[in-house]
């Protein structure tokens, strides 16, 4: 960790100053990551920003009946909200996927989709890493990538995005909001994470100068046929080696709008928009469902040890499919499991 | 003895302590004018330093100085080679990534990490090598081999024994390098004193081994270094041995005339001892009733290239299996790591963890049930030595665990049970450890107050050696627990080995009895001189101790309060120190083992292949047990470590960079709780009047030995699916 000053704002314009000021500064709002990240010496700003007294921390409708989600509401707040519960319960149950307990309760909103990808060379300075310090190399293609990405990497990084919140906001076509120098901006959530590239460095389009008040969710939230599967090594506090999350709209027996979108598995949440339209008009069969798993990993690419999760995704993406339909949840038990059963 | 506390479920005497702050470990002595340092570590694995320039960093106001292998003190022992052949700060060599290489100490733990980020390190790489792998053709017998094969000898002949067998099975089953992760991290605050002593606070499982090292690394004498682990926040083996802190912060403090402390980060954690990596080949022959014929277990380990590490692998089998043929051989293979340490049941995990899953192996074979085939090969003697066992409750281990765990109603049959998208599948493995005593002593002063204050120098590593002690003490004495306390985990207490083998029940147990006897013999002849006490004619064999009272057994109105018998003698304190060990033709005469068997239900995903462990019955038989709650955690937290090795644990290493890199408890995974479920734990009556005085074996590690065999096992009953390498992790299940 290196020396830094640190200075306190209250207004969100006068964030956007503070951060336009001096080039090595960071905001910093629940801490969850950039800390971990300064204590490694991954991360090295000069002057930390604290943006946790903005007035960003309310959970509101929006005018043309969604919601819009503060940027500073902690994700343990948003994932118990009733409106999100009741409205967005694929949300809900994808952030109470992620983390631990404390991890949520302190983790904003805007952090969760700013937070830095979990490669092991990334996380140390001792290793090269595209991403850390570009030009350098990416040993994970070669070495251990068992975690690491089998859609839409580069020959400079094959990292994934760590978050389970991020996946199903991609699923539920959100807009981040976002304030800068010029003014406010939204950004659809496809266009908000970037594949690698040769720009590993940058995760996403968040300007510089900018930060993040709030992401909209856009009045279907799909609550009546939905599924956060996550499929990782332990049962809690870890990073999914799989998570879909789906959301399906249903006339009868027959699927009128899919949405699909896969954590661990690239750079970003991963969504095939072509791929989710062979779904829609079709009947809720596993056939079907093998048939979209298929198309969805058409393009995928392993590694010396993750050509696993192209597979295991196939197989998430039918039962997340089937559970949607059904909203049954004895098969995922163990995947989704907060609290110890009695026997 | 009268025995009002001993065998009782008492909550630990330290618990308060612990849970109020008040019990102080390691890094939390904040002695005056303390300066901190932090270790700045190799990216490299193997090579030289060709240059380290710390001038930024000792420009950093606050820094005090930067110790490199440049400018440090000269000692002899650097000189030396010996079996600490790793010192940090020696020369130029790395001999391992995240090797110590300087020292930065400043006024603050923030400056002094802060400046260790500017040290400048230039080196010259030379060809490593990481993988295990790769180095089987360059195997050897190691160096000391005290632990391992050479210490029981084959007998018969396995190979032509298997050749002949009617059911035979021969796998290969691996296991990969895992790191003890205890909860408090390494530290030792090195306290000057303005003489030229010191007085260390360490963590440390042994006191006085830390205070040996510093005598023979620095050529302190005896009383000008004391080292003090009051309290010691887990190890499972990683406070064996000196670890770099304890070096440095004392280096550091000698040359700064200042204390220091070092503390390990938790990714430094990562850069010392571990259990190996190993790969082991199992050859079982039986008849066709599942009688073994042969058994031929082939071990291979990591070392390092400082010096051999070598645990026991392969000799469990022999102890535990009626079998007339048995061939083992226990090899080691240099790779650019630091050494490995024993890590909870060293050798023991291993090795049984391969035995018993070829045992299931070979039960589905012969086509026998396991549970029924360890009854068929069942050793009444240690065929190792040809000895009777002190005690051996195995058998009603099997039936106990077997009852409870409800084994009666499997269906042998894999992928037979299944719930949802559930497979469920039921397991079961043997452990075993052994029973052994090292020479112990203690000290017990009682005062005038009828307080008895009990000392030595072993340690408390988490297990609850505090509460134990107390409740022996307490009992020989007729005293209240409160009355009593016990001190432990300091240099300059009469000495105690380590703690670790499971073995300070069974040896620091009898000491303690042993001084408190020597104290109860004393007051009672001071009792038999009071003037109406009615004891003048009595013999020892006719009191008891009860209630802070010496009286007659057989009419307790008679007799005198330990009070009155101190006032009487006009004394102000008792004092007694005894050694305790075990008789030498006992240990020649009798094996010592403590055993158990393991029960294990799975359920695994059928299309993901993830796998948790629903349910744990763990039957241990272990001598008298002196605590059943700190017993029970004993166990409950061995198991916990065996659902870890079987599922989670494995530091993975990057064999191109040479250099771990799951350092951290977000990469690095033990069980959540939420991965814990039902553990059942039971202990089986076991009377053993060889081993000591008290009848009491160790339970620190036999709860991990033989868990992940039972997971594993019961993973093939779940999915047909045999996975021989450890962790067995979704993809291996699945693919």
């Amino acid at each position: 960790m290196i020396n830094f000053s640190y200075v306190r704002t209250t207004d969100v314009s006068e964030a956007v100053r503070e951060i336009a000021l001096d080039p090595s500064a960071r905001f910093i709002a629940g801490g969850t990551n950039i800390i971990d990240l300064m204590k490694e010496n991954v991360a090295r700003p000069t002057r930390l920003i604290d943006i946790t007294r903005l007035p960003l921390n309310r959970i509101e409708d929006t005018p043309d009946g969604g919601l819009r989600l503060g940027a500073l509401c902690t994700n343990a707040d948003t994932a118990y909200d009733d409106q999100v519960q009741r409205r967005y319960p694929l949300l809900s149950k994808a952030i109470l996927a992620g983390a631990s307990a404390q991890l949520r309760n302190m983790a904003t909103n805007g952090g969760n989709l700013l937070q830095r990808t979990r490669c092991y060379y990334f996380y140390d300075t001792g290793t090269p890493c595209n991403k850390r310090e570009p030009g350098s190399g990416c040993p994970a293609i070669s070495g251990l990538n068992r975690l690491h990405a089998v859609l839409g990497a580069s020959e400079h990084c094959i990292a994934v995005h760590p978050s389970d919140m991020c996946v199903a906001l991609a699923a539920l076509q959100a807009i981040v909001r976002v304030q800068g120098p010029q003014g406010e901006r939204a950004i659809p959530y496809a266009e908000f994470q970037r594949l690698p590239g040769d720009t590993p460095q940058i995760d996403n389009n968040l300007g510089r100068e900018e930060i993040i008040t709030a992401i909209d969710l856009p009045a279907q939230g799909y609550p009546d046929h939905y599924a956060y599967l996550k499929v990782r090594d332990r049962t809690s506090y870890a990073f999914a080696l799989v998570s879909v999350a789906a959301a399906l709209e249903m006339d009868g027996d027959t699927i009128r709008d899919a949405r699909i979108a896969l954590g661990g598995v690239a750079h970003k949440p991963w969504r095939d928009n072509d791929a989710e339209a062979l779904l829609i008009g079709q009947a809720a069969t596993d056939q079907n469902f093998r048939c979209v798993a298929d198309a969805y990993m058409r393009g995928a690419r392993g590694y010396a040890h993750n050509t696993f999760k192209i597979e295991l995704a196939k197989l998430a993406i039918v039962r997340a499919l089937v559970q949607a339909v059904r909203m049954e949840r004895n098969g995922d038990k163990q995947l989704h499991r907060t609290t110890t059963e009695p026997r | 003895m009268t025995s009002s506390y001993i065998g009782q479920p008492l909550n630990r005497v330290d618990g308060r302590a612990k849970v109020t702050g008040e019990a102080k470990y390691a890094a939390e002595y904040n002695v005056h004018g303390l300066a901190h340092g932090f270790i700045v570590s190799s990216t490299i694995a193997r090579g030289r330093i060709v240059r380290i320039d710390s001038g930024r960093a000792a420009s950093v106001p606050g820094v005090l100085r930067v110790f490199t292998h440049e400018n440090r003190e000269h000692l002899p022992s650097y000189d030396r080679d010996d079996e600490h052949s790793f010192l940090p700060l020696r020369d130029a060599k790395i001999h391992f990534s995240g090797q110590p290489i300087a020292l930065v100490v400043a006024e603050t733990s923030e400056l002094a990490r802060y400046a260790a980020s500017l040290v400048q390190v230039e080196y010259s790489h030379e060809p490593h090598v990481m993988d295990l792998n790769t180095r089987r053709g360059e195997a050897y017998d190691p160096k000391e081999d005290e632990d391992s094969a050479s210490s029981t000898k084959d007998r018969g002949d396995a190979q032509s024994a298997f050749t002949h067998a009617a059911v035979r099975h021969e796998a290969e089953y691996t296991h990969p390098c895992e790191h003890h992760n205890p909860m408090e991290m390494h530290a030792t605050t090195a306290a000057w004193h303005g003489d030229g002593k010191i007085t260390a606070y360490e963590k440390t499982q042994g006191a006085p081994r830390s205070q040996k090292y510093l005598m023979k690394v620095f050529g302190f004498k005896k009383d000008e270094v004391r080292v003090i682990a009051s309290y010691v926040g887990g190890a499972f083996g990683s406070g064996l041995r000196a670890e770099h802190q304890l070096f440095l912060s004392v280096l550091a403090a000698r040359e700064l005339a200042r204390s220091v402390r070092v503390t390990l980060t938790r990714q430094q954690m990562f850069t010392i001892g571990y259990r190996p990596w190993s790969i082991q080949r199992l050859k079982l022959g039986a008849g066709a009733d599942g009688a073994l014929h042969a058994i031929g277990h082939d071990a291979l380990t990591n070392t390092s290239r400082l010096e051999d590490y070598t645990e026991n692998d392969v000799g469990w089998s022999a102890a535990l299996y009626n079998c007339p043929n048995i061939k083992r051989s226990y090899k080691v293979a240099q790779i650019d790591c630091y050494t490995p340490a024993d890590m909870r049941a060293p050798g023991g995990a291993t090795g049984m963890y391969a035995i018993e899953s070829a045992m299931d192996e070979l039960a589905y074979a012969a086509g026998i049930d396991p549970l029924e085939l360890r009854l068929k090969n069942y050793s009444e003697k240690d065929l190792n030595e040809d000895k009777p066992f002190s005690s051996k409750q195995l058998r009603e281990c099997f039936r106990q665990g077997a009852q409870r765990f409800g084994w009666a109603k499997r269906n042998p049959a894999p992928r037979s049970m299944r719930e949802g998208n559930e497979l469920i599948g039921w397991g079961m493995a043997t452990g075993i450890w052994e029973a052994m005593r090292l020479k112990a002593s203690a000290r017990a002063v009682l005062t005038y107050d009828g307080k008895l204050d009990v000392a030595s120098a072993t340690t408390d590593i988490g297990t609850g050696t505090y509460t134990i002690m107390t409740q022996i003490a307490a009992d020989t004495l007729g005293l209240r627990i409160a009355d009593v306390t016990f001190r432990l985990g300091d240099s300059t207490l009469p000495p105690a080995p380590i703690q670790g083998g499971s073995f300070t029940a069974a040896s620091v147990g009898p000491a303690v009895k042993a001084a408190c006897d020597a104290v109860r013999e004393k007051l009672f002849k001071l009792a038999r001189n009071v003037p109406d006490s009615g004891l003048a004619n009595a013999k020892i064999e006719d009191v008891a101790f009860v209630d802070g009272r010496i009286a007659l057994a057989r009419d307790p109105s008679l007799g005198v309060t330990i009070v009155g018998a101190m006032r009487y003698g006009n004394l102000k304190q008792i004092e007694e120190v005894a050694k305790a060990e075990l008789a030498e033709d006992l240990e020649k005469r009798y094996a010592m083992y403590v055993h158990s068997a393991i029960f294990a239900e799975v359920r695994v995903d059928a299309d993901f292949g993830s796998v948790r462990v629903a349910r744990v019955v763990n039957a241990v038989a272990a001598g008298r047990i002196l605590n059943p709650k700190t017993a029970r955690s004993q166990v409950l937290g061995g198991v916990v470590m065996g659902i870890g090795m079987a599922l989670h644990e494995e530091t993975l290493a990057d064999h191109d960079l040479g250099r771990f890199m799951t350092h951290n408890f977000a990469d690095y995974h033990i069980p959540v709780n939420a991965d814990v479920q039902d553990i059942d734990v039971i202990f089986v009556d076991e009377r053993d009047d060889i081993i000591n005085p008290l009848g009491v074996k160790g339970v620190g590690e036999i709860g991990i030995v033989g868990t992940a065999a039972a997971i594993a096992n019961a993973v093939f009953h779940a999915t047909g699916k045999r996975v021989r390498d450890l962790p067995i992790t979704l993809d291996k299940v699945f693919t």
